[in-house]
């Protein structure tokens, strides 16, 4: 699902569910979302199939898991 | 009576004030008595709380009965060492037996917890009294401290500011004399910020050190249990308690004196008179002697992607059932923020532990051949009640964004991190400095940390 394709799917359950207030924290997220997968370690997220960028293991010591 | 009764060393209301290293020579001979202390703290705490609003619960009757078997226990020669006998606070999103874990909310229920946390369990058993405990953001869900069932907690030296969260309560009673250590709870920042605008200091350790069983989580794999006091060894003292339960070692002067500065990122969205004051602070290390080299930290600029993806996801199902089953109990804003994470996709969460990793391995890098990174804690000056947005370096930016600018990141790598006070604006607004050190190895950051709060003490008169 693309970026746009989520965000307008969302507002349209917000305002389903009347929580309208919650479309500019959408638009918020929608620029965190356009972000994340734009990071240059991520450049693989939005593109064609391809080798996957590696997806974290276990933390080898356990601090952040 | 406060101000003018004397015993021991002092005024009562001068005891209020002093840290807790240089009270416990006093408590230990008897010149002070405990329940004296805690007669004094109460009293602080009639006279300041109505304007201040720190506390959900004073536990004022417990803490005298407390304070009597102290009295008894160390007369009796079973004195347990530097918080015997000391007043302490406890953020209400922390389980102490006997009394509600509001997590400052209308959602959760009134009923008394059956135990204390093991961090609270601790600081018993080291002997510190238990005088309350304290307001805080809903659920830990925000940097102001507004959002609460109990009203919002005010700033100490401005009433109409916000101390920070959003452990505000908890820095509140500290800065104010109110107690004279607490424990607060950092997911994005919320030890380290009320730390800086209240001029305390503020301790995240290494993520997983202290046990954040029987306390309310937020974001699971963020969450981090933590002290605040009124300078680094105090704090140290607390989070030894904490940890272990054993008595402090004696500061180990660090033999290299390296901190890396990242200056990109961190120091582009400040506040000018936040700037200044750490500006002049880092140039108060290199007076003494310190190598403070600038040290870029990579990827850092995608910090706020990662940790909103991480934290709205892990809010929003820990929050799960409360949202369907009294989703309108919840604070308006943090109900909205929680319905947000029920919005990000697997795939993006999947992306942003990625990105996690990646961050972890930037700080391990910056902190290559150096003691600790120095950076500001929080980008702006305590921000006034109400605002939803402040101006800051010629931009407008959201509170929320802007107080956890700095902070959030450590939270996802996991690495230490303290905030110790470095100066003041115009107005007398506390700014603080962050230090961070190398996962595990919490005590080494504390030793940077004593250090630098020594060369920079006359910043603060």
């Amino acid at each position: 699902m693309t970026n746009d394709e989520w965000l307008v799917a969302a507002k349209a359950d917000a305002d389903r569910r009347q929580l309208h207030e919650l479309k500019p924290l959408l638009d918020a997220l929608a620029t965190a979302t356009r972000a994340l997968r734009g990071a240059v370690w991520n450049r693989h997220a939005d593109g064609p199939p391809g080798p996957a960028t590696a997806l974290p293991g276990p933390d080898a010591d356990g601090a952040a898991s | 009576m406060t101000a003018t009764t004397t015993a021991g060393r002092g005024t009562r209301a001068d005891w209020c004030q002093r840290p807790i290293h240089r009270l416990g020579s006093a408590i230990e001979s008897g010149e002070i008595t405990v329940t004296a202390l805690v007669d004094a703290t109460l009293d602080r705490i009639a006279e300041l709380e109505p304007s201040l609003n720190a506390f959900t619960t004073v536990l004022a009757d417990r803490a005298r009965r407390d304070a009597e078997q102290a009295d008894l226990d160390i007369a009796a020669g079973r004195y347990r060492g530097p918080l015997h006998g000391v007043p302490v606070s406890i953020k209400d999103l922390i389980d102490v037996a006997g009394a509600a874990t509001t997590a400052a909310s209308r959602v959760t229920g009134r009923a008394p917890a059956g135990a204390d946390a093991p961090v609270v369990a601790r600081l018993r058993a080291a002997g510190a009294i238990l005088i309350g405990k304290c307001n805080l953001h809903e659920f830990a869900f925000g940097t102001t401290g507004e959002d609460s069932a109990f009203g919002p907690t005010r700033h100490p030296l401005d009433r109409d500011r916000s101390p920070g969260g959003s452990s505000s309560g908890s820095a509140v009673s500290v800065a104010s004399g109110m107690a004279f250590a607490t424990v607060g709870t950092d997911t994005g920042g919320s030890i380290r910020i009320p730390a800086a605008a209240c001029g305390l200091v503020g301790l995240k350790p290494t993520f997983g050190e202290l046990s954040c069983e029987g306390t309310l989580p937020l974001a699971p794999s963020l969450d981090h249990v933590g002290p605040l006091a009124r300078c680094v060894r105090d704090t140290r003292l607390v989070y030894h308690a904490m940890r272990d339960g054993a008595t402090a070692p004696l500061s180990d002067t660090p033999s290299r004196r390296r901190l890396g500065c990242p200056r990109p990122y961190f120091f582009e969205q400040l506040d000018d008179e936040v700037r200044t004051v750490c500006e002049r602070a880092l140039t108060r290390l290199q007076d003494a002697a310190w190598t403070v080299d600038d040290t870029p930290l990579q990827h850092a600029g995608d910090t706020a992607a990662i940790c909103l993806h991480l934290i709205l996801s892990e809010a929003a199902a820990v929050h799960a059932r409360g949202l369907e089953r009294c989703a309108e109990t919840y604070t308006r804003s943090v109900r909205l923020r929680l319905e947000l994470g029920r919005y990000v996709l697997a795939e993006d969460y999947a992306r942003a532990q990625h990105g996690r990793d990646v961050l972890r391995d930037a700080v391990d890098a910056a902190l290559e051949g150096r003691d600790a990174l120095v950076l500001p804690t929080l980008a702006i000056p305590a921000p006034p009640l109400g605002a939803s947005t402040v101006a800051v370096d010629g931009t407008t930016e959201p509170v929320r964004g802007i107080m956890l600018r700095l902070t959030q990141l450590f939270n996802a790598t996991g690495h230490p991190a303290v905030s110790i006070p470095c100066g003041h604006t115009a107005a007398g607004l506390p700014c603080g400095l962050q230090l961070v050190g190398r996962r595990h190895q919490t005590d080494q950051l504390l030793d940077v940390a004593e250090a630098c709060e020594a060369v920079l003490a006359d910043l603060l008169a």
